[in-house]
């Protein structure tokens, strides 16, 4: 009957609208645990196995579990190779005013620098600046690219 | 660089004291502007040439920059040109008043020029219509490359008769200059006469640049750089460009300002995850350290008499706005309310501070008394900040960025202005994007 076949579509919509919207949702928890950036799309590596950079949550600049984890990585590696500096840079969102966010960058820059430091990298081999919200990795204006530019990168300077 | 600075010759010839003279109200929103003929000034045929200057126009040239001036107020409706009822050499002699009073004028500006020995001479007049009488006058002579600052003097001159407030069209504006992709922004810093004419880029693009400030005293500015790498406080002088690092930090310094008196910088240094706030002589190059706290204090800002200074600090949690003494001690919150507040700058007539309010994904533009009270947003959208006063403290400029898409498209960074009654919303026209403004405070004072 034709009224059961549009019936029959309509609902053949919602159900798959149902389905991609659920998609979309587990997606962005997926990456985004409270805020913190969780995935691996704009990661690099200073070797293998040791990505470069870490994320925080709006405002904040502490260290999440997996970040801690990230910076041990770090630390070994650097252990490894004495000769090694780095420089840690600092980021922030676009979502707040320009000097508060070099304030913010200069604070989680320093984070993953005294956590590497209490790993016994010495404060010599690592430099710090911050850049604020001037340096998006990911020039979007959502959450998903916020959070992946709320970040310290971890720089290898020689 | 030619010199910014030229000489003026005031000559006050008439200045009529009466007290049933047209004046206009600017502390509320003027929904209904004042309507002002602006004939152009008549050009002396004993004029002569002047490195190419197409002299003839200069007098209507004059005229369109008082008008756009005024238009720009919000406050004054300057009239069309073709309902003009007499030629301007005879009207500036003297108006037939009921004629002008015909096409709704309630008052009119007359005046002529003659460019001779490479000199121009101007002189102009205010009339008031319904009164039947000059309200002012002023002549004086300036060399002629010098035509649209006469045009800025002369709108000056004027707004301070009617409104009975300080101008501020001879002024200028200094900037950031943005242009390239969202993820590779090339900064440059530019300065602009008020209205957008004359704008000069100081620097080249070869390293980040941020916040601009002028001295309130002079034509110096201090500004954020990145030159090799490393983010300092900068002092730059825009006459001869000639420019220095502020003071021997190991570390970031950002966020300077001008004391009211030119004499100081007040700025924040970051070390080790802290940013307190320092100032610096700029005789003595003593440095003093004005805050001491392990949250972020940033945005320092001097209340015009030099006793406060208004800040941004997370102490509390988030960012939040304080006031303290100049020294550092007797630190108040003032912010309150629902969201959180950042970049406060104290108003040059000392009686508000402006700010950038966030809250709920939107941002605010707004003016609250020193104490925090009487908070009023002018302004909502989707990102904005930094505001900037007007030398008279009547209109801020601040900047504004659009969403941009997925690749950051549609992205853009302009210049906003409003009143601090919060009507006449405008854009500033720049030739590139643009952010982080300053206001000048006037040449001519």
């Amino acid at each position: 009957m034709m009224f059961n076949k549009n019936l029959k579509n309509i609902l053949l919509v919602i159900f798959a609208t149902l389905i991609l919207s659920a998609c979309s949702t587990a997606k962005k928890s997926g990456n985004i645990e409270g805020d913190v950036y969780t995935g691996k799309e704009t990661v690099k590596f200073l070797a293998s196995g040791v990505p470069d950079r870490v994320f925080f949550a709006t405002n904040k600049s502490s260290l999440t579990t997996a970040s801690r984890a990230t910076l041990r990585k770090q630390a070994t590696y650097l252990r490894k190779n004495k000769n090694l500096t780095v420089t840690i840079e600092g980021h922030a969102d676009e979502r707040g005013t320009r000097e508060y966010n070099l304030a913010l960058g200069e604070r989680r820059a320093n984070a993953a620098r005294d956590y590497l430091m209490t790993y016994g990298i010495s404060g010599k081999r690592i430099s710090v600046i911050s850049y604020g919200k001037e340096k998006p990795v990911n020039p979007a204006s959502t959450p998903l690219a916020w959070s992946q530019n709320r970040r310290s990168v971890t720089v290898k300077v020689n | 660089m030619k010199k910014f600075f030229f000489i003026f010759f005031f000559n006050i010839f008439l200045i009529t004291n009466s007290s049933a003279l047209i004046e206009i109200d600017i502390t509320r929103g003027n929904l209904d502007p004042l309507p002002i003929a602006i004939s152009p000034l008549h050009v002396d045929v004993k004029s002569e040439n002047y490195e190419g200057m197409k002299i003839k126009e200069l007098g209507e040239n004059i005229s369109k920059i008082i008008e756009n001036n005024f238009r720009g107020t919000g406050l004054f409706n300057p009239l069309k040109k073709e309902a003009f009822v007499q030629k301007p050499d005879i009207a500036h002699l003297k108006p037939r008043f009921e004629d002008w009073r015909l096409i709704k004028a309630q008052a009119l500006v007359t005046g002529k020029l003659l460019v001779k020995g490479e000199k121009l001479k101007v002189e102009f007049r205010l009339w008031d219509l319904a009164a039947a009488k000059e309200m002012t006058a002023l002549a004086f002579t300036t060399t002629p490359s010098n035509w649209r600052r006469v045009a800025h003097i002369i709108s000056d001159k004027i707004y301070e008769r009617l409104t009975g407030e300080e101008g501020y069209f001879d002024t200028r504006i200094i900037y950031v200059a943005e242009s390239g992709p969202k993820n590779q922004r090339i900064k440059k810093l530019a300065i602009m006469d008020q209205d957008g004419a004359k704008t000069k880029y100081l620097t080249l693009g070869n390293e980040l640049v941020l916040t601009p400030r002028f001295n309130p005293t002079n034509q110096m500015v201090t500004y954020m750089s990145y030159f090799r790498n490393m983010p300092r406080v900068y002092l730059l002088d825009i006459e001869t460009g000639t420019q220095e690092v502020v003071g021997n930090f190991p570390g970031m310094t950002f966020a300077p300002r001008f004391s009211p008196d030119g004499k100081k910088i007040v700025m924040s240094f970051a070390k080790d995850g802290n940013s307190d706030i320092y100032t610096m002589d700029l005789d003595s190059r003593v440095v003093e350290r004005i805050t001491d706290h392990s949250s972020i204090d940033t945005s320092p800002s001097f209340s015009p008499d030099g006793k406060f200074i208004a800040f941004n600090s997370d102490r509390s949690g988030l960012q939040q706005i304080y006031v303290m003494r100049s020294d550092g001690t007797g630190v108040k919150r003032i912010t309150f309310g629902n969201g959180i507040y950042g970049t406060p700058v104290w108003s040059p007539r000392g009686d508000l501070i402006a700010f950038t309010k966030m809250r709920k994904g939107r941002f605010y533009i707004g003016v609250m008394r020193t104490d925090g009270s009487g908070e009023r947003l002018l302004t909502e959208n989707y990102y904005q900040e930094a505001p900037s006063w007007s030398p008279n403290g009547r209109v801020l400029v601040f900047y504004r960025e659009t969403k941009s898409g997925s690749k950051g498209e549609g992205f853009s960074a302009k210049l906003w202005s409003i009143d601090i009654t919060g009507y006449n919303e405008r854009r500033l026209k720049t030739e590139t994007d643009a952010s982080d403004p300053s206001w000048s405070s006037l040449l001519s004072k």
